[in-house]
Order: C-alpha cells, then structure tokens, then sequence
C-alpha cells in the first residue's frame, strides 16, 4: 500500500519516532561535553521552526524561487537503452549552484539566522557543500567560513574560486590526507571553540543528533517530489530507487519518501574506488566496522582497533570513512542494499551520460549511473528512478588530468 | 575479592586528592601521549613527571582523529600512530608506572567501544592497573552501559563539565561522577591560552558543591603562574599541551626529561606556596 504523498509542512518537517538520536543502535552523540548544550538548543530550534508556519512558508518559497524546486523527473531514453531498463534521473544537479546540497544548505542558514547566530561554519569535501553554504549565506547575510582540505582545494579548484566570489572565507585543512574526513574535523573543532555564535551547517546525514535527522528531514524533498512525479508519469512506483553514497544526504533525501513503500527496492552506491579488496575504497558499509566518527555511531572504515582509516574516492564527495547512521541502520534492518561501483567504472559512466543524454553528471552521481550501467538486471515492466544529485563541471580538470595520464 | 577490586581505583584516585590536600596544596596531574615521540622516550616522561611530583598522571592514548583535541595534542597522536603506537603499547607504560603513581587513561570512545568492546577494554586496563577512564567523547547521556562496565572492572569514570554545561546538567554529571570531576576551563579543544576563562572561579565553585569527589581542571593550563590561579580554587590542576609541546620541542630524550622535571617541579612550588585557605 502507497503512502500518501507528503503535504509541503511535512517536506521540511520529515519523519520521527524512535529513540531520539538513534537509528536502531546507530547514532547519538559522541562529541566533548562543550556541544552538548548546543545540539539541545539545535534540537529545540528545529522542533519549534518546523512547527513554524512562518519559517516554514519562507523555506518553501526560497525552495521553489531561489532553487528552482520541484527539479524534472527526466527519463533518459537513451540511457534507458544502454542499461536495458526504463530510467528516470532525478535532476538535482539542475537545483541552483548544481548540486542537491543547497537543499540542506538553505534550511540550515535559515535556522542559524532564526537562532540568532551571526556566523556559520560549513566543511565540504567537492566543493558543492561549501558552494551551497556560502550561497546560503550570501543569501541571507551570514558570515561564513568554510573548511576544505587543500587535496580537495587541488582538485575541485572552481568550487574554491566560487565560494570565493560568494563571500566566503575558505581554510585549508593540512591534516591527515587532507580530504573531508579532515574538513570535518576541523569544522567540528572550530564548533567546539565558537558554540555561542556559531552555527555548524553540515553538509550530510552524519554527525552528532540531531544533524542526521534534521539534514534528512532538509533533503527528503527529493524522494517526496520524485515519488510524486514518478506516480504522474508512471502511475506506479519505481521498481527500483537508486542513489550514491558517500555521507549519505541525497540517498536518505532520495530514499526517505520510499521507505513504506516495502515493493520498492533501496540501493546505494558507495565508492570502491581503487577496489573494495584493495582497500583504497570509500566502501563504509560494505566494507567498514561499527565505530564512531564525528560524533555518531555508524559503519566506518576503521582497523580493530578503533582507528579511522583513509578513505579513497576518484570522487571527493564520496572520499569518507564513515556514513550516515541512518544508513547503517537501513542496511541491517534489510530494508536498503549496498553495492560498490569503482573509479574506473564511474569515471566510465561519466563520459557516458555525458555522450548518451547530454548531461554532465558528477563524479558521486556517476557511480549511480555506472552501477545501473553494469548490473546487468533488464528487469521486467519495472522502472528506475536515480538521484542524479549533482553536475560534474567541477569534475572536468580531474577528469581530463586523468585521461591525459 | 570483588569489592575491593570494584573501588581500587577511585579509592587510590581520592587517596592522592587528600595526601595534596593535607599539605594544603591542589593536587597537581600532568597529561602526557601515550607512546610519543616514541615508547621509550615516553616511559623516561612517564619516570620525569613522577620525579617531578606529580601526584596522578594522566596518559593520553593516541587516536586519528581527536576532536577534543587541539594542534599539539593531535600532532602528538598522529606522530605516536605514525611510530607503530597501539593500546598496548600505552597500557604497557601503564603497567610500568601504575604501582607507583595511579593513572587514569585519557582514552576516545572508538578506543573503548572497538577491539573486542568495552568489558575487554576494562579488564585490559584495569589489569594494567590503570585507576580511571577519561573518554572526552563519551557524555552523560551516551554513556550509561559503558560507564557500569568500566565501573565494574574497579575504574574510575572521570566525567567532563564544560562552561557550556548548563546547571541542572552539572548535578547529573556530579551525581554519576567518580575519582574526579573534570572541570573543561575554557570552551575550546586542549591547548594553552594566554589568559584563564574569566568565569572559571564560579564554575569550579559550583561544581566543588554538587560533586562528592575533587573537582580537577584542564585545558588550556599553560604556565606555572595560570597552575597556581587556578590551584587556588581547585582540587586538581591538570597540565596538557604545555608538556606535550615541550616534549616535542626538546632535542633527544635527556632534554625533554630535564624540562618537564623542571616545569612540574616549579608548578609544584607555586601550587605549595600558595597557601590561603581552601574552601572544602
């Protein structure tokens, strides 16, 4: 039985219940006792503006004439043929600023304004976190600075330019790898040492309660517009919903609307990169170990031990140890399926939508693609619907430097 | 027997409180990393603090990713990561300085949650003879089944109080506290600052009267002078960054000896020296 389609109050607000913080076992906070009371006050700051008719009104009119929401439903025919099964692309990557991240970006500016913090702090890892941000912030006047590790600042250099031009203060991050398991940490440390002013927009369904919550409360309207769209076009849900993951936001974004509907299969996509067996991969939750990063309890890529290990992703977006808990949680209760797509594959798939349907998908979203490319399932009267959760202008210098070597 | 073994460690925890308090001093705990630069050297720290006089240490064990941690104290782990550093290694030192002076492991909840769980990481511990259990990543709220567990095995579990804290939360955190109270002197990750918080008196205050054990306070302790200030109203003043930076700094093992024994033995004076009364 389908569920009825969200009403617009219930697209910001999203879904509870549960233990508060926890998915299953996944979750909570993990994080020095100096947030605690700020993630209280977050957590009583959402309730109250979700429940605001004001606040909310004002989401959904920057939503529909800021963003450019509802974003199409396209079915990409000729894809469609080369996978040998009917597709629909879920066009995030025409939202503004190019990615499903100024979703998450806008609401949480908005929040940080309504709880009268005057500066916002932001980590990204492609760029396209930080670029949502600092337009949110630019947007709605609020200072801005995001942390971004100088491997990333080298490879996704026009995201770097563009948060420049927006405002936006843009630090380095030298440790580790310098990739956005470092942004991150850097963001939260900058948080622990600024709590009273400062608001820490999270780019994704990770971190302390309540962030995987209130991110995917944020980014549910894609599988609420795309579930809509598909039953108006199709008359039937998908056979089939199909998303990346690296944090995990435009998946549960994607997935959320879905979740009831037990006849619709959930698949993820992680980043094996150099080969899940390799381990240079970005593979949490097929590969990694229940720990703790950044605050929540999840699956993360980890040695016995406890020690987070690196991540490898051609993709910057999906360079990350851990996932969502959320994620996590929909993989053990069965309800989700995790499979695992290569960078060669993706950087594949890059060329090939780019070829076969005229649009240049992100690195992240390429796995998504480069999956349903290769599953070899021609399916029966079913349909796909995947999350194409960004656009891969930023791509094209790694991209080329990789085809030159 | 198992209760004596159940309150070893906070007894000996409350046992170095009073012996400070009795020479009318706040006790003095000085934090090092656990295996950095390297084991070795950082048994000979472990053999100088002692020397040195401080009444408990503190012993860090090396995480990837510290998020209570600032510059100094996470460079220190990634260095001691980087120089095959693992928790045996630190509950090795442990063992080597644990009949001599009670330890309490500053440890991040990864640490205690993976390998085989938290029951192994307490009798693994304990069984290194380690008094207590500082995990900063750990609060009130995340922590109750792991906190009985560690209890169960004889450790103290040492819980942190923030200047964000909010009243009522304190007396949660006092009520469950055991060993000592960890009073967060500033909102910041570790690391030395000019100048103490100015409403740090009030807050240790307020804690010394909800807590039933000593109130010790850390981060951001980074001269002999701040020590004494901050002696004055605490039970326990704790020393991180400041040491770890010296050690990192000296040239060769016998220097970082000599100028870590030489800035506890002046905190040590200064904490003494003072010797107004003690509101108890």
């Amino acid at each position: 039985m389908s569920e009825p389609a969200a009403t617009p109050s219930e697209r910001v607000r999203g879904s509870g219940g549960g233990v508060p913080g926890r998915f299953g076992p996944y979750g909570g906070r993990y994080v020095p006792e100096t947030l605690i009371p700020a993630l209280d006050e977050l957590e009583v700051a959402w309730d109250e503006a979700r429940d605001d008719p004001a606040f909310v009104a004002r989401a959904e009119s920057l939503g529909r004439d800021f963003i450019g929401r509802p974003t199409p439903l396209y079915l990409a025919e000729r894809l469609g043929e080369r996978a040998g099964r009917k597709v629909y692309l879920k066009r995030e990557d025409l939202a503004h600023t190019g990615a499903h991240k100024i979703n998450n970006a806008i609401g949480q500016v908005l929040l940080a304004r309504r709880m009268g913090k005057p500066r916002v702090i932001a980590e990204t890892g492609a760029g396209q976190h930080g670029v949502a941000t600092a337009t949110a912030c630019a947007l709605l006047d609020v200072e801005c600075v995001v942390y971004m590790g100088s491997e990333d600042i080298r490879r996704q250099r026009p995201n770097v330019e563009r948060m420049g031009l927006l405002g936006a203060e843009v630090v380095p991050v030298e440790a580790g790898a310098r990739t956005l398991k470092e942004a991150v940490s850097a963001a939260i440390r900058d948080w622990v040492a600024n709590v009273g002013t400062t608001h820490y927009v999270i780019g994704s369904v990770v971190g302390p309660a309540p962030f995987p919550a209130l991110v995917r409360d944020l980014q549910r309207v894609i599988g609420d517009e795309a579930r809509v769209q598909a039953l108006e076009k199709e008359s039937a849900l998908p056979e089939r919903v199909i998303a990346c993951v690296g944090g995990g936001s435009n998946a549960i974004g994607t997935f959320t609307a879905f979740v009831p509907d037990e006849g619709v299969a959930l698949i993820g996509v992680e980043a094996a990169g150099d080969g899940v067996s390799t381990g240079r991969h970005g593979a949490s939750l097929s590969a990694g170990r229940t720990s703790v990063l950044h605050g929540s309890l999840s699956a993360v890529i980890a040695d016995r031990e406890g020690q987070i290990l690196e991540a490898h992703s051609v993709s910057a977006g999906l360079d990350y140890p851990g996932v969502g808990p959320e994620h996590a949680w929909l993989r053990d209760s069965g309800r989700a399926s995790y499979v695992t797509v290569t960078d060669h594959d993706a950087l594949g798939a890059f060329r090939e939508l780019s070829r076969l349907e005229g649009i240049i998908p992100a690195l992240e979203s390429s796995h998504a693609i480069a999956w349903i490319l290769g599953d070899g399932s021609t399916g029966g009267n079913g349909y796909d619907v995947v999350c194409l959760s960004g656009r891969g202008d930023k791509d094209l210098a790694e991209v080329l430097e990789l085809k030159d070597a | 027997m198992a209760e004596d073994k159940r309150d070893s460690g906070v007894a000996r925890i409350e046992t170095a409180f009073s012996a400070a308090r009795e020479q009318g001093r706040a006790a003095l705990m000085p934090y090092m990393m656990g295996g950095f630069p390297d084991a070795e050297a950082s048994l000979a720290v472990a053999e100088a603090y002692i020397e040195g006089g401080a009444d408990l240490i503190e012993l860090g064990v090396p995480f990837s990713d510290p998020l209570a941690d600032g510059p100094v104290i996470h460079a220190a782990a990634t260095a001691a990561l980087g120089a095959g550093v693992h928790l045996e290694t630190v509950l090795e030192i442990c063992r080597r300085i644990g009949e001599r002076i009670p330890v309490v492991l500053m440890v991040y909840a990864n640490m205690v949650l993976g390998g085989d769980g938290p029951a192994d990481f307490a009798s693994r511990a304990a069984g290194a003879g380690a008094c207590g259990v500082i995990v900063p990543d750990l609060p009130l709220g995340e922590d109750e089944d792991v906190r009985r567990t560690l209890s169960d095995a004889g450790l103290a579990v040492i819980p942190l109080i923030a200047p964000t804290t909010p009243d009522g939360r304190r007396a949660e955190i006092c009520a469950v506290a055991s060993g000592f109270v960890y009073v967060v002197s500033s909102v910041g990750t570790t690391g030395e600052r000019g100048e103490l918080a100015p409403h740090l008196q009030e807050l240790v205050a307020d804690v010394r009267g909800k807590a039933g054990v000593p109130v010790a306070v850390g981060f951001g302790i980074g001269s002999v002078e701040q020590a004494a200030e901050v002696g004055r109203v605490a039970d326990g003043v704790i020393i991180g960054s400041r040491l770890v930076r010296m050690v990192a700094d000296a040239e060769g093992t016998d220097r970082a000896v000599t100028a870590v024994t030489r800035f506890l033995g002046e905190t040590m004076a200064a904490l003494a020296g003072d010797q107004s009364p003690r509101v108890m």
